[in-house]
Formats: structure tokens, sequence, C-alpha cells
């Protein structure tokens, strides 16, 4: 279970990296934030996002069209 | 790879509706990814920081701009885009879209830019050329010309003009 989930569907680029980075905010270090977005893209930004904060991407997954992404904060 | 040693300025130079997005889009999304961010208004970029922002895009000229429409997509020849109230018909069918397809508004993106201490700097000439003064524009953009800018993309690792 994560500490913080966000609801980004039916938000476009670059709103679901946005709001997760607000998200981030109240999440604590070592926490996790699960995201479930409907924009394809968000799943190459996730990953490019991750990868520059060093976030852990800990699991990605999508089911009917909708993604979900779990993150733990690193810092 | 630390996110904190890279930094990111923008020389924002166009005000319709459709060029204000990509340099809202990076600055908010590289600010998110912890680059500090500058944006440079310049000539028609500098109407972006109107507290009222009233854009539009123009269809003359723009062989590109196809809206998806019954099926297929559709542009607007040349010749049809000159009549008064295509451009507004336009802009608002564009509005529409963006809307429907979960597109943020500039507005929001522009609060969201201010939210993460992105930069904003207005060209001073311009101000003096367009005659505009800073209470026309929103709260959060200080005064600079060339200099400044350059001063700026020295020490950014990337430095876009749009």
């Amino acid at each position: 279970m994560a500490d913080h989930t966000l609801d980004a569907k039916g938000l476009n680029c670059p709103l679901p990296i946005l709001k997760a980075k607000k998200a981030l905010k109240e999440v604590p270090t070592a926490g996790t934030l699960e995201i479930l977005a409907t924009d394809p893209g968000s799943v190459a930004d996730f990953e490019a996002f991750c990868r520059q904060t060093g976030h852990e991407l800990m699991e990605h997954s999508e089911d009917g069209g909708t993604y979900r992404f779990l993150i733990k904060k690193t810092a | 790879m630390s996110a904190e040693e890279k930094s990111m300025s923008i020389i924002v130079t166009k005000g319709s509706l459709d060029w204000a997005y990509p340099p809202f889009i990076l600055a908010t999304t590289a600010a998110a990814m912890g680059l500090p961010v500058t944006m440079f208004f310049t000539f028609y970029g500098l109407p972006l920081l109107l507290k009222d922002l009233k854009l539009q895009l123009t269809a003359a000229g723009n062989p590109a701009m196809k809206m998806p429409m019954m099926g297929g997509h559709m542009g607007l020849p040349n010749l049809l885009t000159a009549i008064p109230g295509v451009d507004a018909a336009c802009s608002k069918m564009m509005k529409n879209l963006m809307n429907k397809k979960g597109v943020a508004p500039i507005e929001e993106l522009r609060d969201l830019a201010i939210e993460a201490e992105v930069r904003l700097i207005a060209c001073q000439m311009t101000m003096d050329l367009f005659e505009y003064s800073l209470d026309d524009m929103i709260e959060g953009p200080e005064l600079g010309g060339a200099a400044t800018y350059i001063e700026v993309a020295t020490q950014s690792d990337i430095n876009l003009f749009i």
C-alpha cells in the first residue's frame, strides 16, 4: 500500500509529472507514491523523471488503458 | 547524475496560443525535475506575462494546423483564414479540444511555473517598445535586457530559443 495516491487520469503531458512532483512533497523520505494515469506518454516520462531526480520507479503496469506507477521517494 | 548540477534557460519570443505551450511545458517540467529554470520574455512572447491572457492562434499560413473532425483531419484554405472571426473560432475550437484532451490551459502552466520558482525576466526594451508597464503583468517577473539574459545563458546547461 502506497503512502500516497495521485489520480492523474485524463490529464495530458506535462500535468501527470507536475502533479507527481507536487504530491511527492507530501510523501516522507523512503515513502511511496502511487500514480494512476491514462496518458500513454507518461510511461517514458516517469522513467525519465525518476532517472533524473533519483527517485526510484519501483513498479509500473497497465490495466485497461490505466497506467499505474509506484515511486519511492529517495530524498 | 545529479539534477542540481543542470540548469535551463528559455528565450520566449512568440505569444500565440500554440506557441505559448512549448516554453511553459518545458519550463515547468524541467523545474519539476530539479533544474533551476529562467524564462526570458521578449517581443511577442512578452504578452504571455500579462495578467489577462486572451491567447489566439492564426490559421493563415499554417498548413500543418489540421483539427480532428468527423473522423478525419480538417485544415482551412488560406483564403478563408482572412475572414473576420475565423481565428477566434479556430482558437475556441482548439481550446475546447485541449480541454477535452486534458491539456492544461496556459494560465495553469504559468501558475505552476511561478509556484516552481521559475525565474521570469521581462525584456525591458520590449516593455518600452509595446508600451507595457509591470502593472500590466502578473506578480513575479523582473526586468532585464540582453546582458541579463546572456549572464543567465553562460550559467545554464541548456539554452532554448522558442
